[in-house]
């Protein structure tokens, strides 16, 4: 109970076609919505308070305690703001010209509030001294903050709705139908406590007053047609779909409650339980529910849409929520120093908590408890593991280097999978560790040396630069900068700056870089011939696309088997593009289902490639869908391909410049068949006018 | 890159030889199909295998970062300082080795010199200021230094004297990480 819950009594039931509030914890909230009348004597007292009430924003809140009532409960002073807020808003409302609908509205909601006395009767418990918000010591609270009883509003909120609503609802007992009745200007967001009273844009409190208007209007009006049924809207829909910075007048926890209610709508068809908003389409239902998740976990909605698309809802929310909680850390035990069972064993007589990370990999760690830094141990500092996520173990077990072979890995810093990949090769071979960015060749360098890998060469190129500077190598990594947006639980400020020119650009980046890695593998190799890209990424455009992208442009290249047991297959079709059917052998991972990063990896084999042939060039006659085989740009023609000419056409067209060279000059060329005739008619013309001297020299012109 | 000269080569297997002394020599002579060399490169020296030099030749000069294993650098007036990468060189072909105590490991790795205190075992007849490996108990080599007294004076020593002057320890991977390269 709150610090004054000295004269608490149970609420009073409510009156059967009301629905208690319960969920915010802002007082305003309560007041504001329906809750169950504490006394029905209350209401004319009330309904003379407010007119009197009536002030542009107060400067101090005992002033309306002097006015009120005195009866001094608990609940009173829990209730008190909202009396105030309700006026202000009233009054803001009247102010506001923004649309004239507002006016009217505002005395709708004046009406509708005396016609629901229920609800109003709260206000009048609350009407004493709650208007000032006092804090421990007794002294007022500045404007804008709130002394929030926490204890006092849920508990209200639960006892009536245990009572009015029973078994009767599927969903939680929320007031979700209040909460859309009627806004809050003020924000129920401990977080923007601030905005509470302080309302200081005219704008805001209209835009508000808007909203406030249109949820009011649906939900009283489902409210009307149906009390069993929760009552939401959808007011990004009624928006416009536009995105607001600041969701005006909804609590977190309503938001919350929406987005999980229209996850079951988008999810499910055919379940009553969830019939969505009459009136709306089910797209409606999805743009909302986009509004909802960004506003909720903090995205841009952009982000959100393109997340939202990969998965069904249910799985869409999993995967949002997944992508708050950090994932478990990981170590690679060093097995060119170390074995996984010793070093266990070193760590464990430290205190850290650990256990191998499953059946699939045979070097990796997982840390559950760590009293020392687990990134500063002395076993850290020989190099006996790496801190590296579990994710980034797959492209390198599917890379599967052999020893003796030479590895290209274009985009390597800081180094824990150029490091794996020598620790695989067991120091021999040679590895060609690449990073376009100078300063981060420094930590790469640094870990390549702390753990011991001896066949490594670092440089410093732009990836794109293979395989000019080297080319003809038995593997090649290529984990390609991505967007990221399967790391967010490391780095969340990929929620919010991310848009669609990013996308565009990373994926015109990769499918350079992809091609790039394709070109410097020797097809001939023994052992190898093998790409993997890999993404820490999500989104179809950065995975499926790349990998299309690459099979279109390669025709010698060909994906094959990750060897990775787990994993989501590729998308084969997504949004109306059609990929390749063998990309469903490439795998997708996400935070929630496999508990490690969203992660991507696809896995190519690098055949020679053949030389154009005369029936090759028919083909590419014939299929104007296939335009590989014109492949000048790329530097794989072969010279017949070139040299080759269509001695037929040739000769037509050689013929055609003839006699239109002739035509030029007067000269009448006879015999030839249609296309000439014109031709021929013309030149008659031509040789009329031309002065008769010059007929025999020309004539003897166009016999030579 | 390019090969050392003479005097760099010679500055640098003085300074090898004060750790590895004799087996100097398995460093420079090796198996055929073993073959290891030495390389400069902006000042700092690398040793790496033979087959991998061909293939670091087509790296340009400004874009080549790191070649096999960094041994040290050239200081500014010619002088070579050996650098903690050279560890895993050093700790294979030591002849003088000292272990430490676990509860001298933190110090060493923070960059202290190691006290009597920590002492665990040294090897016989260690002369002084002798170029020595420093391991842990459990023989995973933490770095080096140079001895500030024989063995035997080591004996006489009280607990808090200083047996090895530290020169270099795992721990710069952190505390250098920044300057390392």
């Amino acid at each position: 109970m709150g610090r004054r819950a000295k004269n608490k009594q149970a609420p009073p039931t409510p009156l059967p076609g009301t629905v208690p509030d319960r969920s915010s914890i802002s007082r305003r909230q309560q007041s504001k919505k329906k809750k169950a009348p504490s006394t029905a004597n209350d209401q004319k007292t009330f309904k003379a308070q407010k007119g009197s009430l009536k002030k542009p924003l107060p400067a101090h809140r005992r002033k309306k305690v002097d006015v009120v009532d005195e009866d001094d409960s608990d609940l009173d002073q829990a209730l008190q703001p909202g009396v105030l807020s309700e006026d202000e808003e009233e009054t803001v409302k009247v102010k506001s010209v923004k649309k004239g609908k507002q006016a009217a509205s505002s005395d709708d909601e004046e009406v509708e509030e005396r016609s629901r006395p229920v609800k109003q009767l709260e206000f009048s418990d609350s009407e004493d001294d709650e208007g000032d918000d006092l804090n421990a010591d007794g002294e007022a609270l500045p404007l804008g903050q709130h002394a929030f009883d926490l204890d006092e509003a849920p508990s209200d909120g639960e006892e009536e709705d245990d009572l009015e609503l029973g078994d009767e609802f599927d969903i939680g007992t929320d007031d979700e139908m209040l909460d859309d009745d009627m806004d809050e200007d003020e924000d129920e967001d401990e977080d923007e406590a601030d905005s509470a009273f302080a309302s200081e844009n005219d704008d805001e409190d209209a835009e508000m007053a808007e909203e406030d208007e249109d949820e009011e209007e649906d939900g009283i009006q489902t409210n009307l047609e149906d009390d069993l049924e929760e009552t939401y809207t959808l007011p990004a829909v009624d928006r416009g779909g536009e995105e607001e910075e600041i969701e005006h007048g909804t609590s977190l926890r309503e938001v919350e409650q929406r987005m999980r209610w229209l996850v079951g709508v988008c999810l499910s068809k055919d379940d009553k339980m969830s019939k969505g908003v009459p009136g709306k389409s089910r797209s409606d239902h999805f743009l909302q529910l986009q509004h909802d998740i960004a506003t909720y976990f903090g995205y841009n909605t952009f982000l959100v849409g393109k997340l939202m698309r990969l998965f069904p809802a249910d799985e869409a929310l999993a995967f949002f929520e997944s992508n708050e909680s950090p994932r478990p850390v990981t170590i690679r035990a060093n097995t060119l120093r170390t074995r996984r069972r010793d070093l266990a064993q070193a760590l464990i007589n430290r205190g850290v908590t650990l256990e191998p990370i499953g059946k699939w990999s045979k070097v990796g760690l997982q840390v559950f408890e760590s009293p020392v830094p687990i990134g500063a141990t002395p076993e850290y500092l020989a190099g006996h593991y790496m801190l590296q996520a579990a994710s980034s173990f797959l492209p390198v077990i599917a890379l599967s280097p052999q020893p003796n072979e030479r590895v290209l890995d274009m985009a390597s810093a800081p180094g824990g999978k150029t490091t794996y990949i020598s620790a695989l090769l067991q120091n021999t071979g040679t590895i060609f560790a690449n990073d376009s960015n100078k300063l981060r060749t420094k930590s790469l360098t640094a870990n390549i040396h702390r753990m011991g890998c001896k066949n490594v060469i670092v440089c410093n190129y732009d990836a794109r630069e293979f395989p000019k500077v080297i080319g003809g190598f038995d593997r090649v990594l290529l984990d390609a900068p991505c967007s990221g947006t399967g790391v967010i639980s490391k780095d969340a400020s990929v929620k919010v700056n991310k848009t669609e020119r990013d996308f565009q650009l990373l994926a015109h980046l990769q499918k350079q870089l992809i091609l790039c890695a394709i070109d410097s593998v020797n097809p001939n190799s023994s052992t190898g011939g093998y790409v993997v890209y890999s993404t820490c990424s999500v989104t179809v455009d950065e995975n499926e696309s790349v990998v299309d992208y690459a099979l279109r442009k390669r025709p010698n290249v060909k994906l094959v088997e990750t060897g990775l047991e787990f994993g989501v297959e590729g998308f084969k079709s997504f949004e109306g593009k059609n990929f390749h059917n063998s990309v469903s052998l490439t795998r997708r991972f996400y935070p929630h289902k496999h508990n490690m990063d969203g992660f991507f990896v696809a896995k190519f084999k690098v055949e020679k490639r053949k030389k154009a042939t005369k029936s090759v060039i028919e083909q590419e006659h014939e299929e104007e869908e296939k335009p590989q085989l014109k492949l000048n740009d790329e530097g794989m023609i072969v010279e017949e391909e070139v040299a080759k000419f269509d001695a037929d056409e040739d000769e037509a067209l050689i013929e055609e410049s003839k006699r239109k060279a002739l035509k030029k000059k007067g000269i009448k060329i006879t015999s030839k068949p249609k296309p000439s005739a014109t031709k021929e008619d013309k030149k008659d013309d031509g040789q009329v006018k031309v002065p008769k001297g010059k007929k025999v020299t020309e004539k003897r012109r166009s016999k030579t | 890159m390019r090969p050392l000269t003479e005097d760099e080569t010679k500055a640098v297997f003085e300074k090898l030889a004060n750790y590895i002394g004799k087996n100097l020599v398995h460093l420079i002579d090796r198996d055929e199909d073993d073959a290891y060399c030495f390389r400069l490169h902006k000042d700092r020296v690398y040793y790496l295998p033979l087959p991998m030099l061909h293939l670091a030749t087509s790296v340009a000069r400004p874009n080549l970062v790191s070649l096999g294993t960094c041994f040290g650098k050239f200081s500014k007036t010619g002088k070579f300082k050996l650098g903690i990468t050279s560890l895993d060189w050093l700790a294979k072909y030591a002849k003088y080795k000292i272990w430490i105590k676990p509860s001298g490991e933190l110090p060493f790795l923070y960059g202290n010199h190691v006290a009597k205190a920590h002492l665990g075992r040294i090897t016989e007849d260690t002369p002084e200021h002798q170029g020595v490996v420093v391991y842990n108990m459990a023989d995973v080599p933490l770095g080096f230094g140079v001895t500030a007294r024989s063995t035997i004076d080591t004996r006489k020593l009280d607990p808090t004297g200083i047996i090895v002057f530290h020169q270099a320890d795992v721990g710069e991977f952190l505390r250098d990480e920044d300057t390392m390269f």
